[in-house]
């Protein structure tokens, strides 16, 4: 089930990378936080690859080439200015995702109906950043730019039509643009003008091409499970 | 995680006096002798010490010393097990896990806040964990070197911590006891989940049982050694019992967590790495064998083997969070509180936390906490 792997990889991937933070954020509310939308998207991923298969067969024993999930997700947490950057891109993302999913009705509507609330405060704690940053202190406004900028190039693909999942991709697109234009202004930060949706791309996420830090990832996510071949945990 | 422990009771008890007594509402030498009298009957009448009450400055500073101490020990314990985080073996693991070290570092926010009470500031304890000047476990300085680690620590080191910790819910100081209240709820989820692990392990493949053996060999002495010193050696913890913030003696407490983990290594199929524990009839208790106070005293001394690189990491994370932190100062002086709140989901109950502290870090401690 294509659409499942996709959105269910989004979720994997993205929780796993925000679980690195674990012990090293920058003041104690955050490990509480970022570990709080860790485990909302863990628990989303589990629902999702579970509809396409057996969670854990999905999770720690397909090659890189077989995951589904955009290259948003598995870029490095960066500084903490970059993995803001990455939240808001994807969490503004998600919550139009889920929102026109949870009103279509279709095979997904029950998940996302429930995901949505949690994505709104993922969204909700990525704008605050994101806010604070920007208009924060000239390192952090610096910082936070450069986040911004970064990872602008990654977003074009969020707006790549997924089989299976039926929804207003277009008007997902010029939504999500108001809503993150509209931050990074208030933010004092400039929008990014780079490559964005549309603009050629080797191929992506979506199918099975990822970048490089994401092999690395992957080999440390499922190094345990595959020593152990068969085993229960 | 495990978090107070009875090492921490018995050190250093003379640390943090000066700044714990700063903010300390004594009133004159002739006032005292009453507020004392009236300290005593409370403490005596098992009644709570609340932070506006009086109180002996002795009592302040060993209470700041050892749940500050409790609160560093929630934070660096984060990193033994937040080790596993990336490599748990399937995804229902993986979340238990995270959830278990955000749990963690929501102890920690409680034991900072109920410490705060006292007149201290959550970053004046952070800065004297990093300059070394207060502890933390020192259980957190032995590593995670296989998943069963994580196992060992629920089991052992959280079920020690319980033992420790229960009592404290009935301590005499009210903030410190009520926040204990809902730690240890969490602590027994832990514990449990701990155990659960080494089971799935122990009916699992040889290569899971041997890992599950080899973590506990590794874990259960240093466990014991939570309970610190044998009590003959154990020079405060007589007052500590007096001011009813502490209720039972060391041995004791490492004498029931024996007693409790030697019918559960049976069921879990494994061997604790100890040729002298028997059970002693007379007694009514299991004996155990004499434990290795060198190796205590080593790991107390920053001579563990994980000492330099927790604390390494801890002031790397604070270093490194800094700008974080004066963006967010900086942003709360330039756009007032009301209007940032508007927005706060009010199912969430970590955003308007963040929002707050953050407000605080940067400023002396508010008027209710040196009153």
């Amino acid at each position: 089930m294509t659409a499942a792997l996709a959105l269910g990889d989004d979720a994997l991937v993205l929780s796993h990378r925000l679980g690195e933070w674990a012990g090293h954020a920058p003041v104690l509310e955050e490990e509480v936080a970022l570990a709080n939308i860790a485990l909302d998207l863990l628990g989303q991923a589990r629902v999702l690859l579970s509809l396409a298969g057996d969670e854990d067969e999905l999770a720690f024993l397909r090659e890189e080439r077989a995951f589904r999930n955009v290259q948003l997700v598995e870029q490095p947490n960066g500084d903490f200015a970059h993995t803001i950057a990455r939240q808001l891109y994807f969490s503004v993302y998600q919550r139009g995702l889920y929102e026109q999913l949870a009103a279509g009705g279709g095979d997904f509507a029950g998940l996302a109906a429930k995901a949505v609330k949690e994505v709104a405060y993922h969204q909700d704690h990525a704008t605050h950043w994101t806010l604070r940053l920007g208009d924060g202190t000239e390192e952090s406004h610096q910082r936070m730019q450069r986040g911004v900028d970064a990872l602008w190039r990654f977003t074009g693909e969020l707006f790549q039509p997924v089989e299976g999942v039926e929804i207003d991709w277009p008007s997902l697109h010029t939504d999500w643009l108001a809503t993150v234009t509209g931050v990074l202004q208030q933010a004092t930060l400039t929008v990014p003008t780079g490559p964005g949706s549309g603009a050629w791309t080797a191929g992506a996420g979506r199918q099975g091409i990822h970048t490089e830090p994401f092999g690395r990832m992957l080999a440390e996510m499922q190094h345990l499970h595959r020593s152990h071949p068969g085993a229960s945990w | 995680m495990a978090a107070v422990t009875a090492d921490q009771t018995t050190q250093g008890q003379a640390r943090g006096t000066a700044q714990a007594t700063a903010g300390g509402p004594d009133g004159p030498a002739g006032a005292d002798v009453a507020q004392q009298a009236a300290f005593d009957a409370a403490v005596a009448a098992d009644e709570r010490i609340e932070p506006r009450d009086w109180m002996p400055d002795a009592y302040r500073a060993s209470l700041v010393r050892q749940m500050a101490q409790h609160a560093h020990s929630e934070i660096i314990g984060m990193q033994p097990e937040a080790n596993w985080i990336s490599r748990a073996p399937s995804l229902r693991r993986k979340a238990i896990l995270m959830a278990k070290v955000q749990d963690e570092a929501g102890h920690g926010l409680y034991l900072y806040s109920a410490a705060e009470t006292l007149g201290t500031s959550r970053e004046e304890m952070l800065d004297k964990l990093h300059a070394g000047r207060q502890r933390y476990s020192s259980i957190f300085n032995y590593p995670t070197l296989t998943w069963a680690d994580v196992g060992a620590i629920g089991w052992l080191v959280d079920g020690a911590a319980i033992t420790n910790q229960v009592p404290l819910c009935r301590c005499s100081y009210g903030p410190y006891a009520r926040a204990m209240v809902r730690i240890c709820k969490e602590e027994s989820f832990h514990q449990r989940q701990g155990y659960e692990l080494l089971l799935t392990l122990g009916r699992g493949t040889p290569g899971q049982r041997a890992m599950a053996q080899d973590a506990v060999n590794r874990w259960w002495w240093p466990s014991l050694m939570m309970f610190g010193p044998p009590d003959d050696a154990s020079a405060h913890s007589a007052q500590s019992m007096t001011w009813k913030i502490k209720r039972h003696s060391n041995d004791e407490l490492r004498q029931r967590f024996v007693d409790i983990c030697v019918p559960q290594a049976e069921a879990l199929g494994l061997t604790l790495p100890d040729p002298d524990l028997r059970w002693n009839e007379e007694r009514g208790h299991h004996d155990f064998g004499a434990i290795d106070w060198t190796e205590f005293q080593e790991v107390l001394k920053g001579n563990g083997p994980c000492n330099e690189q927790r604390l390494t990491q801890r002031r790397r994370a604070h270093e490194e969070g800094a700008w974080v932190r004066d963006a967010a100062a900086s942003y709360a002086l330039k756009h007032p509180a009301p209007t940032r709140h508007a927005h706060a989901p009010a199912h969430i109950t970590e955003a308007p936390h963040t929002e707050m502290h953050q407000a605080e870090m940067h400023t002396p401690p508010n008027a209710e906490a040196t009153a």
